[in-house]
């Protein structure tokens, strides 16, 4: 087996808040390799708290421990702030779920993008590599959406800038929580279409936060399913509808099919030792 | 139950005038569901808005149970139609408890038996007493949307207006909302006009739907006739496989169907 660009043990990360201490995620383990990766689970179940445990990036009142972070040669558990200086954006990239707040408003895309440039390019050189960026997540009028601000682009071509620029430093894995949420179904399979390009092309590693069990069926390779911080189920995208854990079997009961006519919906029932 | 003709909404003036709603006619039987799809920006929250009189700058005829409505509304309107919001954490007043926001139509309307009605319409919801004196902080995403639904009922209105109404909240939610939604209208036989974005959830809900964008109904169509894939429109057949899921080939041809289109 290749080695995975990423292995993650026993990841722990834990919220102090004025009443008690919350854990969000809770020990699990997992590996990315130049895959399609889904994390799936509902809000609080700590699959936003993984991905950002990854980049370090969890708020001030969180502890994140792991007995294990390897990412590449690095030992992510174990890197300092500078060090991460040097991952972050640059080996791993994010995309987050909207747009409108992860673009500067008061600066044109264009050189929001050329900001992730190395430095010491010309200022033409910079706007060719930009274009060619731009072309590359499937925008047909670089040259003008160059010169937007964000509040002019529309939700699916500001997911494409924000994806443009975490391309150009080329990163290995990127981590994309929930990037199509925000966007409507036909511009979300756009999207997904250029991140599915991207990946095999480029063979990156995608790690897939979603909640949406559907899109992450038929888009990932590899699905984990995570409730209360724990991942109750791994298994191949292809086979989450013959899911073993009652609660992935719950989740997937409860979602409406179109061309299923059923009266009643099967609500979950939670079974509160799946969170032990 | 509702009749839209020729109904037109614009927004702005002179050069940044644009048309949110176009020209767009359809019916609603008495007991149906009816649900409005499309995508963000295509004017289905617009017409809901007009119908519940939220939007008053409108043109064409409007009639909800046979009469026609001006921009304007009576009191006596609101009993017959209520209105359900995307957002139960902004739709309901922080500072007011369960009993408080429930008690606003009474106190408007000057019904009699407060306690009893509101009782009842808890129950109705699924949420016991208990939740009479809470908070909307002191609740979840679920219930915060029951206690939306509650106020929406307590009136006992003939014609609910649902704005996407579950897609704040997670799927298992979801299913528990859709399905209160479902044993409202068996028991008290009401109109529903759905709102949503998502096919899978109007299919389930709905009788009849009509397909919107750009302002305009694009189609109109039973869910049986969804369902089978007897759709007219390049639109609808769309938005149909995009709901279905991902699928590589499928995506490929529809980026270049919208490039050509000039999206």
């Amino acid at each position: 087996m290749i080695k995975p660009l990423l292995e993650v043990e026993d990841l722990n990360v834990t919220f102090r808040t004025p009443h008690r201490m919350v854990r969000a995620v809770r020990d699990i383990s997992f590996t990315v390799g130049k895959e399609k990766v889904g994390i799936v689970g509902e809000s609080g179940s700590g699959k936003s708290a993984t991905g950002r445990a990854i980049l370090k990036l969890t708020p001030g009142n969180g502890i994140v421990t792991a007995k294990r972070m390897q990412f590449e040669e690095l030992d992510l558990a174990n890197a300092t702030e500078q060090d991460m200086l040097k991952v972050r954006g640059k080996r791993i990239g994010m995309i987050l779920q909207d747009p409108k707040f992860s673009l500067d408003p008061v600066m044109r895309v264009g050189d929001q993008i050329a900001e992730a440039l190395p430095p010491g390019l010309g200022r033409k050189e910079a706007r060719e590599r930009v274009l060619e960026v731009l072309q590359a997540v499937q925008i047909r009028n670089p040259e003008r959406v160059y010169d937007l601000y964000p509040h002019e682009c529309s939700g699916g071509m500001g997911q494409r800038v924000m994806i443009a620029m975490m391309l150009v430093p080329e990163p290995k894995l990127l981590i994309a929580d929930e990037p199509t949420s925000a966007l409507d179904v036909t511009v979300r399979m756009q999207v997904l279409a250029i991140l599915d390009d991207l990946v095999s092309r480029r063979g990156l590693g995608l790690m897939f936060i979603s909640h949406d069990l559907n899109l992450v069926a038929t888009f990932c390779d590899r699905v984990l399913i995570m409730y209360a911080g724990r991942i109750v189920e791994e298994c191949k995208a292809s086979e989450l509808r013959d899911a073993k854990h009652p609660y992935t079997q719950g989740l997937l009961a409860s979602l409406p099919r179109i061309g299923e006519r059923r009266k009643k919906l099967s609500t979950l029932v939670r079974d509160p030792a799946w969170a032990y | 139950m509702i009749e839209v003709e020729n109904l037109v909404v614009r927004f702005g003036k002179g050069k940044a005038a644009m048309t949110a709603v176009d020209n767009v006619s359809f019916t609603v039987k008495t007991g149906e569901a009816f649900g409005l799809v499309g995508e963000s920006g295509c004017g289905k929250t617009t017409i809901l808005r007009c119908l519940a009189g939220l939007n008053q700058d409108w043109e064409g005829v409007i009639r909800i149970d046979g009469k026609q409505l001006t921009p304007k509304r009576e009191r006596a309107f609101y009993k017959l139609a209520q209105i359900v919001f995307q957002d139960p954490y902004g739709s309901l007043h922080p500072r007011f408890t369960v009993n408080g926001t429930l008690m606003e139509p009474i106190k408007i309307h000057g019904l009699d038996r407060a306690d009893e009605r509101i009782d009842r319409v808890l129950k109705q919801v699924g949420l016991g007493p208990a939740f009479r004196f809470r908070y909307p902080h002191q609740l979840s995403g679920g219930q915060r949307q029951r206690v939306a639904i509650a106020r929406a009922l307590i009136l006992e209105p003939k014609l609910m207006l649902l704005d996407e109404p579950t897609s704040a909240l997670d799927v298992s939610v979801q299913a528990e909302i859709l399905n209160l939604l479902t044993d409202i209208r068996d028991s008290t036989g009401l109109t529903f006009l759905l709102v949503s974005h998502d096919l899978s959830v109007v299919s389930h809900m709905c009788d009849r739907l009509a397909v919107m964008n750009h302002g305009q109904i694009y189609e109109e169509l039973t869910v049986d006739d969804l369902v089978a894939r007897r759709y007219r429109e390049a639109y609808t057949r769309q938005l149909f496989e995009a709901s279905l899921g991902y699928d590589k080939r499928l995506t490929t041809e529809q980026v270049k169907a919208l490039d050509e289109a000039g999206a």
